[in-house]
C-alpha cells in the first residue's frame, strides 16, 4: 500500500489522495498572440516521464488541500512534498540526470 | 406555525443504537456545525475569532481544542469545525460575522449537512481499522486528535474523545446510514 506525506497531515494511505498531473504549467500571459499550436501545447500536452516528475496532489479525504510532489513513475517513490508557493526542492544527488532534461526540473513552456 | 424542533429528523431516526458488550454504536443526532475558514497568521482573524470562542483556534495539524461550550477541531490550514449544543450555532455564527466584519473569512452552519456517529468500547478500534486505513494506535492517535479520512467508501471526520475509546465519526448526512450499518456489521464479530 502506498503511504504518501501530506505536507500538512503528515503520512497517510495512499487512497486518501489524488493526483492531478503536471506541476508549475503557468498560464502563458500572452495567450492573445499565441498561434492554435501553442495554446494547444499548453492546454493539451504534458510530460510522460519515465522517472521524476513534478506533479500536484490532493489530500482528498484528509485536510483537503492542494500540494506538490516529485514522484518517481518507476518506483512510484515520493521523493520529496511541498506546499503549494514554496520553492522546489532540490533534487537528491542519486535522481539527477544531466543527459536528460524530461526527467529534470520543471521548465518553463516557452523555453520548447 | 408548526413547530420546526418537533419536525426535526436526523438520518438515523428510528434506528436502534447498537449495545454490544465490547462495542456501542450511536447516532449523536443535532449537534452544530459550523465551519470556520480564515487566515490564522492575519492577527485580526486571530483575535476576532478569540474574542468570542475565548481560546485561539488550533493551529497544529488534526488537533482538537476544547473551550466548555464548544469544540474546536483542525480542518485545513485554514480552516475548522466548531461543534456547539443544538441551537447554539446560529447565535455562534452571528457573534462570529460580527467580529469578522471587514475581515476575509466565512462562517458557514453546516449542522445540517453532517451528523455524528459515536462508536465506543474496546474493540471501537479493531472496528474502524476494518474500513479506516488511518493509524489509530494510541501511539499516533489519541484524545484530542482528529483526522479526515474513509471509512470504506465515505469521507469522514474523526475525533478521539477519550482513552475507552470513544471516537465520534463526522459522516455527510447521505453516507450516514452506509457508515452506521457498515459499523454495526463489523461489530457484530465481537459479540
Amino acid at each position: 500500500m502506498l503511504q504518501i506525506t501530506c505536507p500538512w497531515c503528515g503520512e497517510r494511505e495512499g487512497i486518501e489522495f489524488h493526483c492531478h498531473g503536471e506541476a508549475h504549467i503557468a498560464r502563458p500571459e500572452n495567450s492573445a498572440e499565441m498561434s492554435d499550436a501553442e495554446w494547444g501545447d499548453y492546454v493539451f500536452f504534458r510530460k510522460n516521464p519515465k522517472g521524476v516528475h513534478y506533479e500536484r496532489w490532493t489530500h482528498d479525504a484528509g485536510c483537503r488541500r492542494w500540494f506538490n510532489a516529485i514522484r518517481h513513475t518507476v518506483s512510484d517513490e515520493f521523493i520529496a512534498v511541498y506546499k503549494p508557493g514554496e520553492a522546489i526542492p532540490e533534487l537528491p544527488e542519486k535522481y539527477r540526470d544531466p543527459a536528460s532534461n524530461r526527467t529534470g526540473a520543471p521548465q518553463s513552456k516557452e523555453t520548447k | 406555525m408548526a413547530n420546526i424542533t418537533a419536525l426535526a429528523r436526523s438520518p438515523l431516526h428510528g434506528r436502534m443504537p447498537f449495545q454490544g458488550s465490547q462495542t456501542q454504536i450511536a447516532e449523536r443526532p443535532f449537534i452544530g456545525k459550523l465551519t470556520l475558514r480564515g487566515n490564522a497568521e492575519d492577527t485580526g482573524f486571530a483575535a476576532g475569532v478569540g474574542s468570542i470562542l475565548g481560546v485561539s483556534l488550533p493551529t497544529e495539524p488534526n488537533t482538537v481544542t476544547e473551550t466548555g461550550v464548544c469544540q474546536i477541531s483542525w480542518v485545513g490550514p485554514d480552516e475548522w469545525l466548531i461543534y456547539t449544543a443544538d441551537g447554539a450555532q446560529k447565535p455562534l455564527q452571528e457573534r462570529l460575522k460580527t467580529a469578522l466584519e471587514g475581515i476575509h473569512s466565512a462562517v458557514v452552519d453546516v449542522s445540517d449537512y453532517y451528523t455524528i456517529i459515536r462508536i465506543s468500547g474496546t474493540r471501537a478500534r479493531d472496528v474502524l481499522a476494518k474500513g479506516c486505513p488511518l493509524d489509530l494506535h494510541p501511539r499516533v492517535f489519541r484524545p484530542g486528535r482528529c483526522a479526515g479520512s474513509l471509512f470504506l467508501k465515505a469521507a469522514i471526520r474523526i475525533i478521539q474523545i477519550d482513552d475507552t475509546p470513544i471516537y465520534d465519526l463526522q459522516v455527510r448526512w447521505t453516507f450516514a446510514e452506509y457508515l452506521f450499518q457498515h459499523l454495526v456489521r463489523g461489530a457484530e464479530e465481537w459479540n
